[in-house]
């Protein structure tokens, strides 16, 4: 689903990811940890083009995102066309990101309605399915700021559902939420993963990423340190770096 | 606690004797009910000297009020003051956008703009385009190849009301352009990011999440430009356009009745400044949705 290959990224001098190789397979979970700015998070927003890359490639289902391909050589796609190749992929952030002006339920049918041209009574009946699913039933008028963080979470979530993507990228989607907060955007994760989702999530949850992830990297200087399965990782990390980061969160 | 302090005797900690809930008075603010009633005297007092003051001549007052000229007068100032800020909001928007580009070409000619026509005087941007037609006679658009689209006599285009307009509306975008644009940087970049996440293009992006979002910041001091607007429509007497404060003027200096004019011109810029009020208040509820 995800294909990666010498991924470069710098924001002025500083190089922030060198030469990153990750595959992600249709249907499997990819948890990402890593101390904080060890790229994780750039990594993810290179993915949907909200960061312009500065080398290397990258394929999400089968096409370059952002740029196309002549001659050996990658050019830069104008903003509306590379629009539509992020409509397939969601994204969920660590501050939520709702439109603090439009109800939870506007929240949820307004890309659909504009980007996909999806009528406005069909938008309407899948979002308040998709509440339903996140267990927001009841708040489809009411506006973010009258949710908790967690339940903000969980609209977040169902409005990047509601476009039907390929792939979800999670960025830290509990870092910011209050300890008692997190279990329930977790399980909502938990369910979408069991559902067949491919995902991509970076967090500083180990437990959910050994319950849930089918495969964990652990970056550090804007390189993949070292990567496996969750359990083994987790269990008997062989690269020093990882084993000093793991002694110091777990 | 150091091993010489006295432990501290239960009288210390535990208040009176009472287990019983105490009724809470909120403090008591009885100077502002003093000065209240000293200012509502005060005011009443001014209220009747002026009423009663034959000076203020107000029979004079409201034989004009709703004069014939003085209601040209007022209209005239409500139609510049419509057009020429419906001329800033579109253009100033336009700037605004422009400045915020990426692109240098655009941000630098939009910053040239602000630049120019905040610098010169809104007076003599008035007097330069009532006497285009000194500068060039003739207005015509014409193709690279000698096709003439269009042609005029610049004093057919340019009357006194294209020239206020003109003035007025251009030099307001350069202002309205700033504030617009302060409007625009107040939303969080991590709406726009959510919106693109989400597929949106750029124009969508615009016109549903940011723009709606910058509202909030942006309609005090469009409010506040659109006040200023209503009374520097009095300007465009200089080019022998006749608003409300220009036909008071012109109507005491015939006869003499000075003060009862400027009084019925000031009434009616008050009526004006409330009825805006109240619109800009019910903007800025609809607007503050959600917050």
């Amino acid at each position: 689903m995800v294909r990666i290959r010498g991924l470069r990224k710098r924001f002025g001098e500083k190089e922030v990811l060198c030469g990153i190789d990750m595959d992600v397979r249709p249907g499997s979970v990819m948890c990402i940890i890593g101390p904080s700015g060890s790229g994780k998070s750039t990594l993810l927003s290179c993915i949907n083009h909200l960061e312009r890359i500065d080398g290397g490639t990258m394929w999400v289902g089968g096409e370059l995102v952002g740029y196309r391909e002549q001659a050996g050589k990658l050019y830069e796609l104008p903003e509306r066309k590379v629009a539509g190749m992020r409509a397939r992929i969601g994204m969920v952030f660590q501050h939520f990101n709702l439109f603090p002006h439009m109800t939870v339920l506007r929240n949820i049918i307004e890309a659909p309605i504009r980007v996909k041209r999806v009528p406005a009574a069909q938008a309407r009946a899948k979002a308040l399915l998709l509440l339903d699913r996140v267990g927001l039933a009841d708040k489809a008028a009411a506006f973010p700021s009258q949710l908790s963080g967690g339940q903000q979470q969980r609209v977040a979530i169902a409005r990047a559902l509601a476009m039907e993507p390929q792939l979800m990228l999670f960025d830290e989607p509990t870092s910011a939420l209050d300890p008692e907060l997190v279990g329930e955007v977790l399980a909502v994760m938990r369910d979408l993963a069991a559902s067949g989702m491919t995902m991509m999530v970076v967090t500083h949850e180990l437990a959910f990423a050994r319950e849930v992830g089918d495969d964990l990297v652990f970056m550090a200087d804007g390189r993949v340190v070292e990567r496996g399965s969750p359990r083994t990782l987790l269990a008997s990390p062989r690269e020093p770096r990882t084993r000093e980061f793991l002694s110091r969160v777990l | 606690m150091s091993s010489g302090a006295v432990d501290p005797v239960d009288s210390d900690l535990v208040g009176p004797a009472s287990d019983e809930a105490m009724q809470v008075i909120p403090l008591r603010h009885p100077w502002t009910w003093a000065a209240s009633v000293l200012v509502v005297l005060v005011a009443a007092g001014v209220a009747w000297s002026v009423a009663t003051n034959p000076a203020f001549q107000w029979p004079v007052v409201a034989q004009y009020f709703f004069d014939g000229q003085i209601l040209a007068g007022l209209r005239r100032t409500l139609e510049l003051t419509v057009a020429a800020m419906a001329l800033g909001l579109v253009l100033g928007t336009a700037l605004a956008v422009m400045r915020l580009s990426d692109n240098k070409l655009l941000s630098t000619l939009s910053w040239l703009y602000i630049w120019f026509f905040r610098s010169v005087p809104v007076l003599v941007q008035l007097i330069f385009w009532y006497n285009f037609g000194a500068l060039y006679a003739h207005i015509t658009l014409a193709l690279p190849w000698g096709t003439v689209l269009y042609s005029a006599s610049t004093n057919d285009v340019i009357t006194p009301l294209t020239a206020a307009l003109t003035g007025l509306g251009l030099a307001q975008a350069a202002y309205t352009a700033e504030v617009i644009r302060a409007g625009i940087l107040s939303v969080a970049p991590g709406q726009t990011r959510a919106a693109k996440a989400l597929g949106m293009g750029p124009v969508t992006i615009f016109i549903r999440i940011v723009f709606p979002q910058a509202m909030r910041v942006i309609i005090p001091p469009v409010g506040n430009e659109v006040i200023s607007m209503v009374k520097g429509t009095s300007l465009v007497s200089v080019i022998a356009m006749a608003d409300l404060l220009y036909t008071a003027q012109l109507i005491y200096a015939r006869t003499y009745e000075t003060i009862p004019l400027l009084i019925v011109a000031s009434l009616w810029y008050l009526a004006i400044v409330s009825v805006l009020s109240v619109a800009q208040h019910a903007l800025e509820r609809h607007y503050g949705r959600g917050a």
